[in-house]
């Protein structure tokens, strides 16, 4: 009968597996081929090294290591942004009134059903000298305020177009929550404050990492929003993957896009492996 | 007994315009066991989270100790609840949730040791401090509930339906262990339950309730034998319960016959509702009964024979230990504390008749009021 059962779950994998292969192993089959070969598809370490060794010729500083940690920066920032503000977000909706919920859910999900260049070409009108955010702060009587072109304006792109992916997890987490959890935290003596420190906080882990992780990735390999609002003055590790990409430049972009993918999943796997103790059964797991 | 510790003085709670409790008064003692017992739905978890401070009423106050705490949220009660169901973290083992609420008191870690070991002591949870809460039994989880309300020496304990989910056997242990454990901890505890066995076996007060109105408050003895209407008679134990007439003190009318009984300060011809418990009622051959009835209906129970009586088409059950076959005739004979006479109310005529009796009926109810839940 086992044996029947597991045939039978065979069968029900295999369209997927197929799909898996065809649009998963196969493409990340090619990155890592262009990574470890050359023009002439010979096995070289050339690439990779390129990576972490190109140096600019006038201030000697290494390139693309250079633009991999302002990648970082900038990917740290806009995470750490988008979970402060997303986390008080999810919890305002999870206790807001059913109607309330659905309203504030459809408006966080309004902006993802838009194409990011039109996002990104509408923070540009914002943003620029002479945009709607300085046309606002002078009507208030202020100095205008230069943002266009500056990490600011990258980060507030970035921020924009992640925070759903921040709040949606946590939201989900904390709905599932039992509320008379909290009821019993106040009963034990917890102020406001505390409700949120040991118990919302702890139980909402999972969603906070589901969350972290899902900006994290996409914005350390962003790129567009980079050349648009940072005027192509912050090149980003997914902008130099695009430039190399473009300018036919395969084997080098398949590299660039190699290690970063290593780096991602070294950096997932530890903080699985580091929440992993945490998780405890029941409850709100994501 | 002792002295008040807390009042709720006309209160009313409304949701969304329904009433659902309805101008309660009622006060509990210091270091007392009181049950609030009734139907589900009447508003029994209403209450209790009104003293918790999870709710504040619509009108009327919550007094402790004569001040008024309307206001005051829960954290800032001398009250701890034992919940529905639980509520234990998830996210904390046996000892973290016990602990949880001295530590938010900033109490001293040796003392915070001291005291949980000693809880662990007192619900027989002794080595249990580093499992995973979620890895208990039920009863096991419902005791650490206890446990982590009782180690904040809380003057007041609320639980409720702390019992709901266990099987019959551990239920009863478990309610004596809490009893236990009210008496040698001398706190107030403030127990809901739908059980009216369970209430009459632990209260030292209980008080019915239904749609959001406190319909009697007295001793288990005083609710079982002095039932104040025809919902508390029929809610509490079995009763037969029929049309009297209170002829003069001591003398009440049933089936068209004078009865002696013990009851008095009613008008002259009042119309009552008369309580006969299936107990009080004797059975004798039937050219001796004070009333003639056929059986029809016999269920062994072990303990007695619960017996359907009819008489001149009023259906009654009986309690007896003779064995009387179905369809023999026999007589009865009540005497006068047999009988009790209750004013009418509008509940009269709403229960005490046992033409629909089955043996199964008692379990359907109760299945039916765990599937609510
Ligand atoms: N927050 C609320 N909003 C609206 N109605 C409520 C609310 N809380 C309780 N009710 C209603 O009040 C009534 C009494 O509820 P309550 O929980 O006090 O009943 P209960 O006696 O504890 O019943 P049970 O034995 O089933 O637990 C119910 O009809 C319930 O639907
Ligand atoms: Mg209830």
């Amino acid at each position: 009968m086992s044996g029947a059962k597991s045939r039978r779950t065979a069968v029900l994998l295999g369209p997927y597996s197929v799909w898996a292969a065809l649009f998963i192993l196969v493409p990340l089959f090619f990155v890592a081929y262009y990574a470890f070969t050359d023009n002439s598809f010979n096995f070289t370490l050339d690439n990779i090294l390129k990576f972490f060794t190109e140096q600019s010729r006038e201030t000697g500083s290494r390139i693309y290591l250079d633009i991999f940690f302002r990648s970082l920066k900038l990917a740290v920032i806009s995470t750490v942004i988008c979970l402060l503000m997303g986390y008080p977000l999810a919890y305002i909706m999870t206790r807001a009134g059913e109607r309330a919920q659905k309203i504030m859910m459809v408006l966080i999900m309004i902006p993802m059903w838009m194409n990011f260049l039109i996002r990104t070409y509408a923070w540009m009108t914002i943003l620029q000298d002479t945009g709607i955010l300085n046309g606002f702060i002078q009507s208030l009587g202020l100095q205008p305020i230069h943002i266009i072109g500056t990490e600011s304006a990258v980060v507030v792109g970035m921020v924009y177009d992640y925070l759903p992916y921040m709040v949606l997890p946590i939201y989900s987490v904390m709905a599932k929550m039992d509320y008379k959890l909290v009821e019993a935290a106040r009963d034990l003596g917890c102020n406001g404050l505390q409700v949120l420190r040991r118990v919302i906080l702890p139980l909402s882990i999972p969603g906070i990492l589901n969350g972290v992780t899902m900006v994290l990735i996409p914005s350390i390999s962003t790129f567009y929003i980079s050349q648009k609002l940072g005027n192509g003055k912050f090149f980003l590790i997914g902008d130099a993957i695009e430039g190399q990409y473009v300018s036919n430049n395969l084997h080098f972009a398949a590299a660039m896009a190699f290690i970063l993918m290593v780096i991602l999943l070294a950096a997932m796997a530890l903080i699985k492996y580091l929440t992993g103790r945490r998780e405890y059964e029941g409850g709100a797991k994501a | 007994m002792s002295k008040e510790l807390i009042r709720l003085k006309d209160v009313s709670m409304k949701f969304d315009g329904d009433t659902i409790l309805d101008n309660i008064n009622l006060y509990f003692n210091d270091k007392e066991f009181l049950t609030l017992l009734g139907p589900s739905g009447c508003g029994k978890t209403t209450t209790l989270r009104i003293v918790g401070g999870f709710l504040v009423p619509t009108s009327g106050d919550v007094l402790f100790d004569g001040v008024r705490i309307n206001d005051v949220p829960p954290n800032k009660r001398q009250v701890n609840t034992v919940f529905q169901k639980y509520a234990l973290f998830p996210h904390l083992n046996v000892f973290d949730n016990i602990a949880f609420g001295l530590r938010i008191q900033k109490v001293a870690k040796p003392e915070i040791t001291k005291r949980v070991q000693e809880m662990l002591e007192v619900v027989s949870l002794k080595g249990f401090d580093h499992r995973s809460v979620t890895s208990l039994s039920g009863g096991q989880q419902q005791r650490v509930a206890i446990a982590r309300a009782l180690v904040n020496n809380p003057k007041v304990l609320l639980l409720d339906e702390p019992l709901g989910a266990l099987d019959m056997r551990l239920r009863k242990d478990m309610q004596q262990e809490l009893k236990r454990i009210q008496r040698e901890m001398e706190i107030t505890f403030i127990y809901v339950t739908h059980d009216q066995e369970e209430a009459l076996a632990m209260s030292d007060t209980v008080v019915v309730m239904d749609g959001g109105r406190i319909q009697q408050i007295g001793t288990p003895k005083d609710i079982y034998n002095e039932p104040k209407n025809a919902f508390v008679a029929d809610f509490i134990g079995e009763s037969n319960i029929v049309d009297g007439i209170m002829r003069s003190d001591g003398v009440v009318e049933i089936f068209n016959r004078k009865f002696r009984c013990l009851d008095s300060g009613f008008a002259p011809d009042e119309a009552v509702d008369v309580v006969i418990r299936p107990e009080d009622v004797d059975i004798v051959p039937e050219s001796e009964g004070q009333l003639k009835g056929t059986v029809t209906q016999v269920t062994f129970k072990g303990m007695q024979y619960d017996i359907i009586v009819d008489f001149y088409g009023f259906k009654w059950l009986i309690q007896t230990t003779d064995f009387c076959p179905e369809g023999s005739k026999i007589g009865i004979k009540i005497d006068p504390d047999g009988f009790h006479v209750m004013k009418k109310s509008h509940y009269s005529g709403m229960f005490g008749d046992y033409s629909s009796y089955s043996e199964e009926y008692d379990e359907i109810s109760d299945a039916e009021s765990e599937a609510e839940e």
